[in-house]
């Protein structure tokens, strides 16, 4: 059995503990938080032994691997110390605040040999993986544009307050929303070196942006938009999705459905000319135990895999959430010029 | 009690769609007036059905308001409320963290009756916490029949999943005393869930669960669903029986058919023609 702890309770945190619990080659051991009123809750109707120092949890309950899922300007202390005690690592997304932080992780990881994982679960939902492997078959051609969206109702109303509405600790949209779609972008279709025209907008918050806006320039010199919003109440919950326009066709995704157009159709694939479109009931990735989505379960399971096996992740790692890090990085610094 | 076979549900009217995002922002456009959410349920009602499964949606609270104010035309419709509508506190909980989304939507004072108690009451009352987050919820069906009271699969599945299970217990408990109804559970992981609540003493429970032909969202797979459903004792409301659409009503409802267990199924419509043949296809084949 893998012994496994968890660092920081909120909304993430919770849910990798009570995905982790159920694993069959996992224990539950130990978690970790500052409320006192949910290790209180842990206390008193769970057997998982609670601290409020992760110090003192690693030090203490000699655990395989940790679950590192407090704010942003944490990851890197609480990480380090993980690793150095060769503990292997998940970590929420976004990787870190500043990429030197995100380097000396990378780095550290990998010279101790450690599973090091980071959150973006939306490489576990099928239809993305899906697109994945029809822009490497080609379907749609030479690629002409993409866009990577990303909309929500998190903050719909003027207000202050609370750890994610200081920018320098990570708490905007960039961070919280636009991180992913810029991952998505990073891992689906290539890797962005360049923003331009950034705009991060304030909408409702005081201090951070709601939305996010720029044009993206990835490796292979294909441009594109990102339009990300937090604060858009049509929108029932996160709505993530890509479009990508070919030579050949259009292939619009997100985590329901993937609709491709052919000008011509495509025998290898067996798709038609004109739309197909197929639905996550096709690709979703079976699971022991579900919450909120198969993804969440499907990334741990992932993660406890490449323990067992010994084999270092190929996705989602460190190295992959530092490059997102980057393009956060590059898009922060075009937004003020 | 019994549970009516056909029971109606709510999702068509606030835009979740599990197989297509774009498909549910339209419905959110359709249904943006209650009176089009009362105009489907009245046709529900005139083919007969009479048992309205809903989260505790704001917009629910309209519908009961409608309800209350034409007793004649709902005297036999029942309500099987279940709370919390999640996204609610979950954007809440992203925006405002824990505590601050407690603080939200906990009414009164009870979050300074925290804060000044300290941690010795803070040990103490989760239950009453509980206890007021349920009064909360079930505020807007006041005067309406609610003979069953779920707790969404988000909190049933998280409470299964961090092994609390004397939460359940207590929740049991409460629905009981205060309401007169009986507790149900909507989860995606019944064969752990029914486990888990047996091992507390909850015997012979209402389980809300994904039960298809195609063993979409039956975490752990098909065939252990089966063998629950044949070999162990619960009260079976089958949902997603057309696993989000991928599947015919027909052979859809017809795999239903396999399992006598089987007390009731869920599904929405938005259209009376819909409704119509999905309820004689259930009353078919169960």
């Amino acid at each position: 059995m893998i012994r496994a702890g968890i660092i920081g309770l909120g909304k993430m945190g919770l849910s990798h503990a009570a995905i982790v619990s159920p694993h069959p080659s996992v224990e539950l051991v130990a978690v970790c938080d500052t409320s006192s009123l949910i290790l209180d809750a842990f206390k008193k109707f769970s057997k998982v032994k609670v601290y409020s120092d992760y110090i003192k949890m690693i030090d203490s309950e000699r655990l395989d691997s940790v679950v590192v899922a407090t704010p942003t300007k944490f990851h890197y202390k609480m990480v380090r110390y993980a690793l150095e005690k060769g503990i292997h690592t998940f970590c929420e997304k976004p990787f870190s605040l500043t990429t030197a932080e995100g380097e000396n992780l990378v780095e550290l990881a990998n010279q101790k040999k450690l599973i090091n994982q980071v959150g973006y679960h939306n490489h576990f939902i099928g239809t993305f993986r899906e697109l994945k492997r029809l822009l490497k078959a080609g379907v749609i051609g030479d690629l002409v544009h993409f866009t990577g969206e990303a909309y929500g109702p998190v903050v719909t109303k003027e207000k202050g307050g609370t750890w994610r509405s200081d920018p320098g600790e990570g708490g905007g949209c960039l961070f919280d929303y636009a991180s992913h779609v810029i991952n998505l972008i990073q891992e689906i279709i290539g890797r962005p070196v360049k923003a331009s025209g950034s705009q991060l907008k304030r909408i409702y918050s005081r201090d951070v942006e709601d939305a996010v806006y720029s044009i993206l320039t990835l490796e292979s010199g294909l441009s594109g938009i990102l339009s990300v919003n937090w604060s858009d109440e049509t929108y029932r919950k996160m709505a993530t999705s890509l479009t990508i326009l070919g030579k050949k066709g259009k292939i619009i995704c997100d985590a329901t459905e993937i609709k491709i157009f052919l000008k011509d159709g495509d025998a290898k694939e067996n798709l038609p000319k004109g739309w197909t479109i197929k639905y996550i009931t096709d690709f979703a990735i079976p699971v022991n135990f579900y919450l909120r989505g198969e993804e969440y379960s499907a990334q741990i399971d992932y993660f406890v895999d490449c323990i067992l096996k010994n084999k270092p992740a190929e996705i989602n790692s460190f190295k992959q959430a530092l490059d997102t890090d980057k393009v956060i990085e590059l898009l922060i610094a075009d937004s003020k010029k | 009690m019994e549970m009516d076979k056909v029971i109606f549900g709510d999702n068509q009217f606030f835009a979740v769609n599990h197989l297509s995002d774009e498909k549910s922002r339209a419905q959110a456009i359709q249904f943006k007036d209650d009176s089009a959410i009362i105009r489907v349920l009245d046709q529900a009602r005139e083919v007969g059905i009479n048992t309205f499964m809903c989260t505790t949606h704001d917009r629910i609270a309209s519908v009961c308001d409608y309800m209350r104010a034409n007793p004649e035309k709902y005297r036999d419709f029942k309500i099987y409320p279940c709370m919390p509508y999640a996204h609610k506190y979950a954007n809440a909980v992203t925006d405002l963290g824990i505590v601050g989304a407690i603080k939200q939507y906990v009414p009164g004072n009870f979050f300074s009756a925290i804060t000044k108690g300290g941690a010795a009451f803070l040990t103490k009352d989760f239950i009453g916490l509980m206890e007021l987050f349920i009064d909360a919820e079930m505020k807007m069906f006041k005067g309406i029949k609610i003979p069953v009271i779920f707790i969404q699969n988000v909190l049933v599945d998280m409470i299964l999943g961090l092994k609390m299970y004397e939460v359940f217990k207590e929740y049991d408990s409460y629905i009981r005393k205060k309401y007169n109804s009986e507790p149900g559970y909507i989860t995606m992981n019944m064969p752990a869930l029914l486990d888990a609540l047996n091992s507390v003493g909850i015997e012979n429970p209402i389980i809300c669960c994904s039960i298809n032909k195609i063993g979409f969202r039956m975490s752990g797979g098909k065939e252990i669903y089966e063998k629950y459903l044949a070999e162990k004792a619960f009260r079976p409301i089958a949902m997603q029986v057309l696993a989000a659409g991928a599947l015919r009503p027909k052979e859809a409802i017809e795999y239903l058919g396999n399992f006598p267990k089987i007390e009731s199924v869920l599904f929405g419509a938005s259209s009376k023609s819909h409704i119509q043949e999905t309820k004689e296809l259930i009353e078919h084949y169960l």
